[in-house]
């Protein structure tokens, strides 16, 4: 089938950013959507033009290193499907899709669709983790966790970090990123030990990096390709009012 | 800094202020509306007049309202800061395509109807409220009060007999009820109470109330345009 | 046996019982003092599992760490892609196991292959991956009662992979990221996003720093050290195709390769079995189906070559072949990997296999879920079949899945010795770039164990040894004249490969070269084939270096130029590969040359002539590499030939 594709570019020749019409002749529907940009880019490097700068690694929905909006939408149109696993066969010859970067002012664009999620580093930095060094555990059974509540942690700690809830929410908030950090660890005994700590630093660390509040838009939700569940936000909510009116240090 | 001016500074306590502050606006909304509805009576006005002279001098209401007029502007201020924050937050350059099926138009939008809102209700109390302090109303005599009280039945009647500020009033509460839709169910996400067993209890509750409270209040300028004249 | 170890390898084995080797070494091993460790540096390239664990720990010890990743953030590294689980010989199940038995399954499992101290010493250490895992908050799976649940995996007789979900690696690589991150935040760790190691730099012959590419500046940095970890992971993008991440490379292995470092087994590649095939031409990679789908689902093609294209629900069952049935009674379609991925190819080759290109094999579901029920099949596997249904449009509980082997994980990679040091002193590998624990072949759950014993619990007890030789030697120059020539060569082989501007994309002579590596260095391997494949590799690297296109500036961020990189880098590395899969005349695990295979069609290895550790020194460019070799004397486990019939 035949596309039209309309991509923003930005860098190297596009100093300023614009968007660059480009027209794909022969794409296969079994095709993934980053594929589909691969033979693009061939195209334009036997043109002896830039190819088109995208990042992906994994390209089986896992790394959380692919990150564009296509058509308006993180990762594109289906649900809980990173943009490596969308495949072609969801377009139509001759559709025109318009391919963008994530937009957040903490985000900055580095190159075309490639953008800079190093706050989301720095947000787990500021306390995104349990305070274990090697060889201080104790015996992993000693450590009783319910089943279904190892589930809801697990439910939360299976986000990708790749920044769509993020990308999609009008006000470009990191909430469903950090409360999924804070809950996975909030859910487990191992993390009650700093969890009020855990979750007033990194709110504080979420606030300094320039990420927007939360207005429980929920588009986060709707588009997370891990369909992390925007409880975690209410979770968040409550752990930081608690934290912050019953911390005694600090 | 210290911890509580810390906590309402930080993006969740700002919410938090919002929340809370809302949460109380809905409450009096649900008063008002009781009071609103002594208008239906067929009374030329006495039930109204003797509920609006109860509710500006009993002393604990009185308290009680101006804890009403701080939280309105506070509930208004923080909620422009947050949308000129949240505008930032965005960045300079949007997308080229804003797909917005994700997510509801009232919860989009809130920034918006807040601000419809507030002009309503600046109109509103100018109207209504203002003449109230000012006293320029006429007396009326009512029975349970041994002294003329003052007649706010009057303007009320007046604004309702013109069919533009009904249909301004009606639109006004379309929005209240919008932003009521998704202020309501959000209020208890921002505070943290969100649990599978309840949510659907409390979406529900939340869509009732915002639909009664647009319904409601619409009702009675159009009842009383057509069936009072 | 006449093996002679090559006098350049010392394994550094530690003598005495195979039992205390690990524990008399961790007591006698020289320290570092708390206030001395302050004065050292250690860089480590690579943030999985290896790298992420190594630079937590080490952090916590008091090294100066600093940890190096071309991706956006740690957490990206393919280490997260492991979806099975990790074994561990914890032994909560009651069943038998035991430290012995996952170090025997490992020896057996690697085909004879592996050096037996190591494999122990990764075995004692499991129990305490699961324990530190734990304590990190790792989401494993667990039972009604809160303790962790096990599930069994191939080539294994007990019940010792602890899993999470389908998505073992991303929890364990968060885990280890999370630690990591604990580092950075404490000052402990510096760490360098989006910078590619390009280069190591050896002074008076110890590895002493490294050249890194900044990728968004594209400046060239210097960074010295008193060691150089490479946690860099496998080399399968050599095929091309294969489950790896797109930009796993070779690099940093293939840049110590050439400073000195001695390249371990090359050849040995595992292939997974199921799969799902490749599609076109386009394909950029191939993705995995979780081996667990074997425990129900049953392998077939047609039993007529004419069948391969009709609807596989209307070839009846007299007319299918359940071909690892057939051959394997004993396993069935539980034999390891090895074994499955051969019978595939064997029945593809006869012109038996399915699918638009006609590689690919059916997995069928069909008996299961007449057995056990649609909701049972889709408790045990709905995310596979969802994710299955993804990728090629067709639903698992209505057709039969097509699968067909791909490369997944290499054993090879560099030489190191107990302590996990290459042949360049104070340069040490760790995880899936180093050769050491899976012989020829791993088992399953097994990479995610390596990768975390040597980073948790190995490398920080090891990496003392040398450094407690390095008190005295302070901060490392990095105007070194060693430097400076270091980084002037990275330089020039960038201005080359500009330079070049000729008409073929780098990914054009990546495809091209795992085309020649997956036809004759891939399944099976034949003498003349691997021949063929040498001369094909070095014309394919001459026309590279000739006409290859690297579009874009090398100051700005620029995808194509580092592929260029490793690209070149992979050209070099192939024909090694198929240098040592011709010397090895045996077949064994992973390497399988069809020369050498009993009547029966399996795998034949000859353990008087072939039972060591093929080291390949770099001797220069165009020339010929050095064969070392490192004799594999077995003190515990008894050789014999590998059966699953």
């Amino acid at each position: 089938m035949k596309l039209n594709l309309k991509i923003w570019r930005q860098g190297g020749n596009y100093k300023n950013g614009q968007f660059v019409q480009y027209e794909l002749p022969n794409v296969n529907p079994h095709m993934s959507f980053l594929e589909m940009l691969d033979v693009l880019n061939e195209q334009l490097v036997s043109k002896r033009e830039e190819p088109v700068a995208f990042e992906h690694d994994c390209r089986e929905g896992i790394c959380g290193t692919c990150s564009m909006v296509i058509d308006g939408r993180p990762h594109g149109p289906m649900k809980g499907t990173t943009t490596c696993q969308l495949h072609m066969r969801h377009y139509n010859d001759g559709d025109t899709i318009v391919i963008e970067p994530f937009r957040a002012k903490a985000f900055p664009v580095i190159k075309d669709l490639v953008v800079d999620r190093s706050a989301f580093d720095r947000i787990i930095q500021s306390g995104g983790y349990v305070s274990v060094n090697t060889g201080q555990a104790q015996d992993a059974n000693s450590i009783p966790v319910e089943k279904d509540q190892a589930g809801r942690s697990f439910d939360a700690a299976a986000c990708i970090g790749c920044g769509a809830c993020v990308a999609a929410c009008p006000n470009a908030s990191a909430m469903l990123f950090t409360s999924a950090k804070v809950s996975h660890l909030a859910l487990l005994p191992q993390g009650q030990v700093e969890r009020k700590r855990r979750v007033l630093k990194m709110v504080a660390q979420m606030d300094k990096e320039g990420f927007g509040q939360c207005s429980n838009v929920k588009a986060c939700e709707a588009e997370c390709p891990k369909e992390i569940s925007v409880s975690n936000i209410a979770r968040m909510n409550r752990e930081y009012a608690s934290a912050a009116f019953t911390n005694e240090s600090n | 800094m210290s911890w509580f001016t810390k906590f309402l500074s930080s993006s969740i306590g700002q919410k938090w202020i919002m929340a809370l502050t809302g949460l109380f606006l809905m409450l009096f909304l649900v008063i008002h509306l009781i009071g609103n509805l002594q208008l239906l009576k067929d009374d030329g006005g006495e039930a109204f007049n003797t509920y609006a002279f109860f509710m500006t001098h009993n002393p604990l209401i009185k308290f009680v309202s101006i804890s009403l007029y701080l939280f309105i502007l506070w509930h208004a201020i923080q909620g422009i800061r947050l949308w000129r924050s949240n505008q930032a937050a965005r960045g300079s350059r949007g997308y080229a395509v804003n797909y917005a099926r994700s997510s509801e138009v009232s919860s989009r939008n809130m920034a918006w109807f807040g601000i419809v809102i507030f002009v309503f209700l600046l109109l509103h109390l100018y109207q209504f409220w203002l003449k109230m302090k000012l006293g320029v109303l006429p007396p009326a005599e009512v029975a349970a009060y041994d002294h003329p009280v003052q007649n706010l039945y009057l303007p009320v009647k007046e604004a309702f007999s013109n069919i533009y500020y009904v249909l301004f009033y009606v639109v006004s509460m379309v929005v209240v009820g919008f932003h009521l839709w998704h202020g309501f169910w959000s209020s208890f996400q921002t505070v943290g109470i969100n649990h599978p067993r309840y949510n659907g209890l409390i979406k529900s509750v939340g869509y009732a109330y915002a639909v009664l409270m647009a319904v409601g209040f619409s009702f009675i300028p159009v009842y009383m345009y057509f069936v009072q004249q | 046996m006449s093996i002679k170890t090559s006098p350049a390898l010392n394994s550094k084995a530690p003598s005495g019982p195979i039992s205390d080797k690990w524990s008399h070494y961790k007591s006698t091993v020289p320290l570092v003092s708390p206030n001395n460790k302050r004065r050292i540096d250690v860089i480590i390239v690579g943030s999985g599992l290896a790298g992420a664990s190594a630079a937590a720990s080490l952090g916590e010890l008091g090294y100066n760490v600093k940890v190096f990743t071309f991706h956006d953030s740690p957490r990206r590294a393919h280490s997260i892609a492991a979806q099975g689980g990790i074994n561990a010989a914890k032994n909560y199940r009651n069943d038998g196991d035991s430290v012995y038995r996952l170090f025997y399954d490992t020896i057996k499992g690697g085909d004879y292959r592996a050096r037996e101290a190591n494999v122990h010493r990764l075995a004692e250490v499991s129990g305490n991956i699961i324990d530190q895992c734990v304590a990190q908050g790792v989401p494993f799976a667990r039972e009604y009662g809160g303790l962790l649940d096990n599930r069994s995996f191939g080539g294994t007789q007990v019940s010792r992979t602890f899993y999470a979900r389908g998505q073992t690696g991303q929890q364990l690589l968060i885990g280890a990221y999370q630690a990591l991150s604990r580092q950075v935040s404490l000052g402990a760790v510096k760490l360098y996003n989006r910078h590619e190691m390009l280069d190591v730099v050896v002074v008076d012959g110890q590895c002493r720093g490294i050249i890194a590419r900044n990728l968004l500046t594209g400046e060239l940095e210097r960074h010295a050290a008193h060691a150089v970890v490479l946690a860099t992971g496998g080399y399968g993008n050599v095929f091309y195709l294969s489950t790896n991440a797109m930009m796993c490379n070779v690099t940093a292995a293939w840049r110590a390769h050439r400073r000195g470092a001695f390249f371990g087994n090359p050849c040995y590649t595992q292939i997974h079995p199921t799969c799902i095939p490749v599609s076109g031409d386009y394909q950029s990679k191939l993705t995995l189906m979780s081996e667990s789908l074997r425990n129900d689902g049953r392998c077939w093609v047609p039993k007529n070559a004419a069948d391969v294209k009709k609807n596989p629900n209307d070839i009846p069952e007299a007319d299918r072949d359940y071909y690892l049935e057939r051959r394997y009674p004993a396993f069935g379609n539980l034999v390891p990997r090895d074994i499955a991925s051969r019978a595939a190819k064997m029945v593809c080759d006869e012109g038996r296999g399915v699918g638009s290109t006609g590689l690919a094999v059916y997995l069928d579901f069909a008996d299961a879920i007449k057995r056990d029920g649609h909701a049972a099949i889709s408790a045990r596997y709905g995310n596979l079949f969802e994710m299955y249904e993804k990728i090629t449009g067709e639903d698992p509980y209505k057709m039969p899945m097509r699968i067909y082997p791909a490369v997944h994980y290499t054993m090879g990679g560099l030489w190191v010795d107990y302590e996990l040091m290459t042949t360049v002193p104070g340069l040490y590998a760790t995880g899936e770039s180093n050769f050491s624990d899976h012989g020829a072949n791993r088992l399953g759950a097994s990479a995610l164990m390596q990768g975390l014993a040597d980073g948790y619990f190995v490398l920080p007890y090891t990496i003392g040894s040398y450094l407690s030789n390095e008190i005295r030697t302070g901060a490392i120059s990095t105007n070194l004249p060693e430097f400076d020539k270091a980084e002037k060569e990275v330089r020039d082989r960038i201005e080359r490969l500009k330079a070049i501007k000729g008409k073929n994309s780098v990914e054009s002579y990546h495809r091209r070269l795992g085309k020649i590596m997956w036809d004759k260095c891939g399944m099976a391997r034949t003498e003349a084939g691997l021949k063929e494949a040498i001369q094909e590799i070095q014309a394919l690297r001459a026309d590279f270096w000739k006409d290859v296109f690297v579009p874009g500036s090398d100051a700005e961020y620029n995808p194509e130029l580092e592929k260029a990189l490793r690209v070149a880098d992979f050209l070099e590395l192939g024909e090694l590969m198929c240098e040592d899969a011709l010397h090895r005349n045996e077949s064994c695990g992973g390497h399988f040359r069809e020369e050498y295979q009993t009547p029966e069609g399996e795998a034949l290895r000859d353990d008087d002539n072939f039972m060591y550790v093929a080291a390949w020194e770099w001797k220069g460019e165009g020339q010929k590499q050095d064969l070392h070799k490192e004799s594999l004397d077995y003190e515990v486990v008894k050789v014999s030939q590998r059966s699953y019939k």
